[in-house]
């Protein structure tokens, strides 16, 4: 018995969530007392997994994986999984995670539990805890199944770096890019800015902003911290702001170590995509703002004072001039 | 073309959570029940579709009586048929199996789902059918479109977007920019009534996860305010005792 992790990359790099999968599946596979084996598909990252606890990496490279494509991939942590006999397998849940779950867990015939946030009970069965209704509360879940598979919601789990080298293994597959059952006709990829899902650190703004010209702040104080920006459903709807930083109920969830809202009332469906997050922040001219209530840091006031004096702090802080 | 849009059953967004049996139900006392909205996403998408190309849309649903009213809303907007599998939904692969036997059964070219629904959550059961039924997966998309038996779909990738195309069969989930959902009007809801609503029994397959217990997120310790004209303390806190950055 053994765990696997996929530890996906993005043009050879490591994603973050991977490290912290990888953490994850190592403390999981000390509680089960077995080992803990990472994959790498295609064109990997350069650090050697054993940092963050894998004990060997299978590294699966070939025509088959040069872009992603959930069949291949699947097909591929399959194989290697059963020819590994792992019995439990953890990947990120990430937009490629979350395709390619459910066909490894199909193909290996494993149980599913997805959007998991904490380390599993093993002292009692096999007993995991999730997000459900949007984020609005957690449930555990027991798996009553010899094989599983589950993905972890990116900043959930330490990583930790205390591992040292671990093997690297060459792995051969029989997968082929007549594998490949969907052609990529055009991608298009925002570079240079920090991937909202990724971030640790989010500044966000609603309506409250008044028009898109007025973002200029947000930008700002996102590019000191070095932090990503998201926004309301309203605003992406009046297109001042790409549809990709639509946070909430029907845009993405995230769950950054520090969310900063400006503008932004706080409806309940915008606070099942950000509510998870570890400190919030909150600037609205009105008191009784419904995100107060949510928040840890609270300022009442308007934005157009608020953000620039927290430009400014954070610039001295930084000693950005 | 054959479509077949999965309609999953779900509280209203604006729902207040709470549970009962101590934490390992949910309470369903005077909640209101809704099409899962990417689900709606996904019927008013493949309408356009087959009003444009020909073809029909039916919609399956995974759940007992109690969801009728819900399926009837569906058929209300456009389906020309519901078929129900009655049976509690507790597992996405559970769900996930009734779905893909009725889709190869049906012999439908294209299923949609939602993104996920917005209960438990999953986003596993587009996935799962795909996979089950043998067929191309193409997940979270936000734009769709069918010529022939080819499917083109736009869909979100970490860090942007990407355009993919594949044959039919396939199975599609939606996102939100599919399209605009439609709401039904009178003449629908008055054809609805009369319009099939099979109810099939489940075929056999273990459910291998359980929902044992719920709890909701612990209770936030209370905003610390801080003085507008002071507003540059917040960033103090974050960096000196929160060392946020
Ligand atoms: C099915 C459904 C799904 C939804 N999904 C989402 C979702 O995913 N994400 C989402 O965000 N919403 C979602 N919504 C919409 C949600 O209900 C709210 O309408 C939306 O979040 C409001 O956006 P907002 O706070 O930017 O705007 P508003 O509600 O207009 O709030 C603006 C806020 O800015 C404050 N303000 C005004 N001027 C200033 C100033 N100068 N300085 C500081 N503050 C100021 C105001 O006091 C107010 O609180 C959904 C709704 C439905 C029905
Ligand atoms: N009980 C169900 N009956 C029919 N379709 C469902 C059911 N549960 C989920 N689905 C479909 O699968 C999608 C993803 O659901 P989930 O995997 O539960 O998040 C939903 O948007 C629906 O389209």
């Amino acid at each position: 018995m053994a765990v696997l992790v996929f530890a996906e990359s993005d043009n050879g790099k490591y994603k973050k969530s991977s490290f912290e999968a990888v953490s994850y599946g190592k403390d999981l596979a000390t509680q089960l007392g077995t080992s803990c084996f990472a994959i790498t598909i295609g064109n990997k990252g350069s650090e050697n997994l054993g940092k963050y606890g894998a004990d060997k990496e299978f590294n699966v490279s070939g025509d088959a994986f040069e872009s992603f494509n959930s069949q291949t991939y699947a097909k591929a942590i399959s194989e290697v999984a059963s020819s590994n006999d792992v019995d439990t397998i953890v990947i990120s849940q990430t937009y490629s995670g979350k395709s390619v779950a459910p066909l490894v867990a199909v193909k290996t015939n494993s149980a599913l539990v997805t959007g998991v946030v904490d380390m599993i009970d093993t002292s009692d069965g096999f007993k995991v805890k999730k997000t459900c209704f949007s984020s609005k509360a957690f449930s555990t879940v027991s798996v009553n199944h010899s094989n599983r598979a589950i993905t972890l919601i990116p900043n959930s789990y330490q990583i930790n770096e205390a591992g040292s080298d671990a093997e690297q293994v060459a792995t051969n597959t029989a997968v082929t890019s007549s594998d490949i059952d969907a052609k990529i006709e055009a991608t298009n990829k925002e570079t240079g800015k920090i991937a909202l899902t990724e971030a640790e650190l989010v500044v966000s703004a609603g309506r409250g902003l008044k028009g898109p010209e007025n973002w200029t702040m947000v930008e700002e104080l996102a590019g000191v911290l070095g932090a990503a920006t998201a926004c309301s459903k309203p605003v992406s709807d009046m297109e001042w702001r790409p549809h990709s930083e639509h946070v909430g109920q029907t845009g993405i969830t995230i769950k950054p170590n520090l969310y900063i809202a400006a503008g932004i009332s706080g409806a309940i469906q915008h606070l099942a995509g950000v509510g998870s997050s570890k400190v919030i922040c909150v600037i609205n001219t009105d008191p009784e703002a419904p995100f107060f209530k949510a928040a840890d840091y609270g300022i009442v006031g308007d934005a157009f004072e608020v953000l620039p004096k927290l430009i400014k702090r954070a610039k001295e802080i930084k000693g950005i001039a | 073309m054959k479509i077949l849009v999965c309609v999953s059953v779900v509280p209203d967004t604006t729902t207040k959570i709470t549970f009962t049996d101590n934490d390992t139900q949910f309470n369903k006392a005077g909640v209101q029940f809704i099409i899962n909205p990417y689900d709606e996403l996904a019927l008013t998408r493949a309408l356009e579709i087959t009003e444009k190309n020909g073809g029909s849309v039916s919609i399956i649903t995974v759940g007992e009586a109690d969801t009728d009213p819900v399926i009837r809303k569906a058929l209300a907007i456009g389906a020309a048929d519901a078929i129900r599998v009655d049976v509690e939904p507790k597992d996405g692969m559970f769900v996930a199996a009734q779905i893909a036997e009725q889709a190869k059964q049906g012999g439908f070219d294209l299923v949609l789902t939602g993104r996920e629904s917005i209960d438990y959550n999953g986003g596993q059961v587009a996935g799962l059918v795909a996979e089950m039924m043998n067929v191309t997966l193409i997940n979270v998309a936000m734009e769709l479109d069918a010529e022939g038996n080819t499917i083109t779909a736009t869909r979100d990738i970490d860090g942007g977007r990407e355009t993919l195309s594949c044959n039919t069969p396939c199975v599609v989930s939606a996102q939100k920019d599919l399209c605009e959902p439609r709401i039904p009007n009178m003449r629908g809801i008055m054809m609805a009534r009369s319009k099939p609503l099979n109810v099939v029994e489940a075929v056999d397959k273990f459910n291998y996860t359980s929902f044992d217990s719920y709890e909701l997120p612990p209770a936030k310790g209370g905003v610390q305010m801080i003085d507008a004209e002071n507003a540059e303390e917040l960033m103090d806190l974050l960096h000196n005792e929160k060392k946020l950055f």
